[in-house]
């Protein structure tokens, strides 16, 4: 009863989402780069929404089901295929044994997630499951996945499947919960002030490019670069996943999952929750625009975020129990 | 009341400042500063909120001279309020808790006793900030283990201490680009002093290391250290590190 790494990825890892409480010892949250992708695929294959998921960077592994299971995939789309058929992302596909997924190449995002019905068996570290890479703990014995290992089902999948073939389920979830837009949505940070009305317009008036230099810690943008007023020193204080902060050489990082609890460089802005998940799927290459909001908005959009969750919820909820029970 | 640099007055005198950071995260900040008061009063906000968390408080994290708090910005926003946003609600929650000064807590401070070997293998640049700040060798470690320091706050990695001061004639500034640094090494910056509890790039300039365990997940209380702590560095030969580091597995 399990899924078999029989080619491994450039960085796989179990994921959640995060690990709160311990920040004041400096133990950062980790936790998926996508929750929205990792709360809409859970609920494809009835999970909740946050249960114990695999995200995958490209290259991805490759995996073999020893047994069947009820799977999906959300967030990027990178051309995945199930003993070489195509499958779509965002629809729940029923896997029998021996059957191997695979992905050819990134269609668009940075990080695909893998659900399986009924959890995976995780380390449990500090009342999370989401891989502390630093500290070697949760997830998978604290690292990302490798060929040979083997992830244990929770649960068999017991509703017996008619065909010898994987099938995938008719519906798919849709993801689109308010604006189209490109923008990034940020909110000024406790130092915007200290940029010069140049640097302030440059912020929000030219896009920015995500260099290579980007990880699950954050995001180096290219540099434009921007200018400070003041060059008094930030006395290291807490940092936030979206906290964009601003480096001597004029660049600016945005700290994504993998972010540190504190920092000491001057946090010029931050990205709002509700944009997190489109900044999660952007990667080196991608141009981000930035674009000024208020805190109310800000927290709307997260609330609408929100409701279009359960909605999908509810509806995937609804849709599975209809189908293994006709 | 408010004072003309903004920051509100604290019935106690001390003064501080809320904002934002993000839309889920909210911050006072005592004064940008490295100051033993201010860090006191932060570890006894931090103290009082774990204990009495608001509703909603994802957790708090105390720093050198200011408090963050994470919440929950959906859940609070389904219980219902009648602020105009979260934010506004939670500042608000805080506000009302710093009217009221905290009484300063029974408990004693831990002193911690931390062995260090100075030792050139483990001191890559005991020398060097011998020689810049003209004092041998000897007296950088004497001058190290002669003062007891406060640990401030931790961050940057898992169980990563930030303490202070250490004695001006000791204090050096920050390497211009970070290097690999070894596990339970000790270093200086500025007038910080710190241990690295994980292998790790860093820029502070290190003067030996530990043979203990600043951080292993697989203890109930992972990192050794907490903010507030006292901390007194004794040196130990390379014969005894690698007796205690033995003890440490």
């Amino acid at each position: 009863m399990s899924l078999k790494v029989i080619k491994s990825g450039i960085l796989d890892t179990i994921q959640d989402n995060g690990r709160y409480g311990n920040q004041h010892l400096g133990i950062n949250p980790a936790g998926a780069m996508d929750k929205y992708a990792m709360q809409v695929t859970n609920m494809l294959v009835g999970n909740k929404p946050g249960e114990a998921i695999i995200e995958m960077h490209f290259p991805a592994a490759v995996f073999m089901f020893t047994q069947p299971a009820l799977i999906a995939l959300g967030g990027a789309d990178f051309s995945a295929s199930i003993n070489g058929e195509p499958v779509p992302t965002l629809h729940a596909i029923v896997v029998g044994k021996n059957d191997v997924l695979q992905f050819h190449k990134p269609v668009n995002g940075a990080r695909v997630y893998l659900a399986v019905g009924g959890g995976l068996v995780a380390d449990n570290w500090m009342n999370s499951y989401s891989t502390h890479l630093k500290a070697k703990a949760g997830g998978y014995q604290g690292r990302n996945l490798r060929k040979d290992d083997e992830l244990l089902l929770r649960q068999p999948f017991s509703v017996s499947v008619q065909r010898e073939e994987f099938i995938v389920l008719p519906w798919q979830a849709d993801t689109k919960w308010s604006d189209d837009s490109k923008e990034i949505l940020i909110l000024p940070g406790n130092e915007w002030g200290r940029l010069t009305t140049e640097s302030k317009e440059n912020f929000t008036m030219t896009s920015f490019v995500i260099t290579q230099q980007s990880d699950r810690m954050g995001y180096r943008l290219n540099n434009i670069p921007l200018h400070s007023i003041t060059n008094e020193e930030v006395v290291s204080s807490a940092v936030s996943f979206g906290t964009i902060q601003l480096l001597p050489d004029g660049g600016l990082i945005v700290l994504m999952a993998d972010h540190q609890t504190t920092g000491g460089y001057p946090r010029v802005a931050h990205v709002i929750s509700a944009h997190h998940s489109k900044l999660a799927q952007m990667k080196a290459g991608d141009k981000i625009q930035f674009r000024l909001t208020d805190q109310q908005t800000a927290e709307e959009l997260l609330i609408k975020q929100q409701q279009h969750l359960l909605q999908l919820q509810n509806a995937c909820t609804f849709r599975l129990q209809q189908y293994f029970n006709k | 009341m408010v004072s003309s640099n903004g920051f509100e007055m604290h019935s106690s005198i001390i003064r501080y400042r809320i904002f934002p950071l993000g839309d889920s995260a909210i911050t006072i900040d005592f004064g940008n500063c490295i100051d033993e008061t201010l860090n006191k009063e932060v570890i006894r906000r931090f103290n009082q909120l774990q204990q009495q968390p608001f509703p909603g408080m994802i957790e708090a994290v105390p720093a050198y001279s200011s408090l963050t708090i994470h919440y929950d910005m959906v859940a609070l926003r389904k219980k219902g309020t009648d602020a105009l946003t979260i934010f506004q609600w939670v500042e608000q929650q805080l506000l009302e808790r710093l009217e009221h000064p905290v009484k300063h807590s029974a408990t004693k401070e831990r002193c911690m006793k931390i062995s260090v070997c100075y030792e050139k293998d483990f001191a890559p640049d005991i020398e060097q900030l011998a020689a810049i700040k003209n004092i041998s060798v000897e007296e950088v470690i004497q001058f190290h283990t002669s003062k007891t320091y406060k640990v401030y706050m931790l961050g940057f990695l898992p169980g990563f201490t930030y303490m202070g001061e250490v004695d001006e004639k000791i204090a050096i500034p920050r390497k211009p680009q970070p290097v690999n640094i070894v596990a339970g090494s000790v270093g200086i910056a500025g007038k910080q002093t710190g241990i690295y509890p994980l292998a790790s790039p860093g820029g502070w300039q290190i003067i030996g290391r530990t043979p203990l365990k600043l951080f292993d997940a697989k203890r109930d209380e992972p990192t050794l250290l907490r903010v507030g702590d006292l901390v007194q560095f004794y040196p130990v030969t390379k014969k005894e590190f690698e007796e205690i580091k033995i003890t440490e597995l």
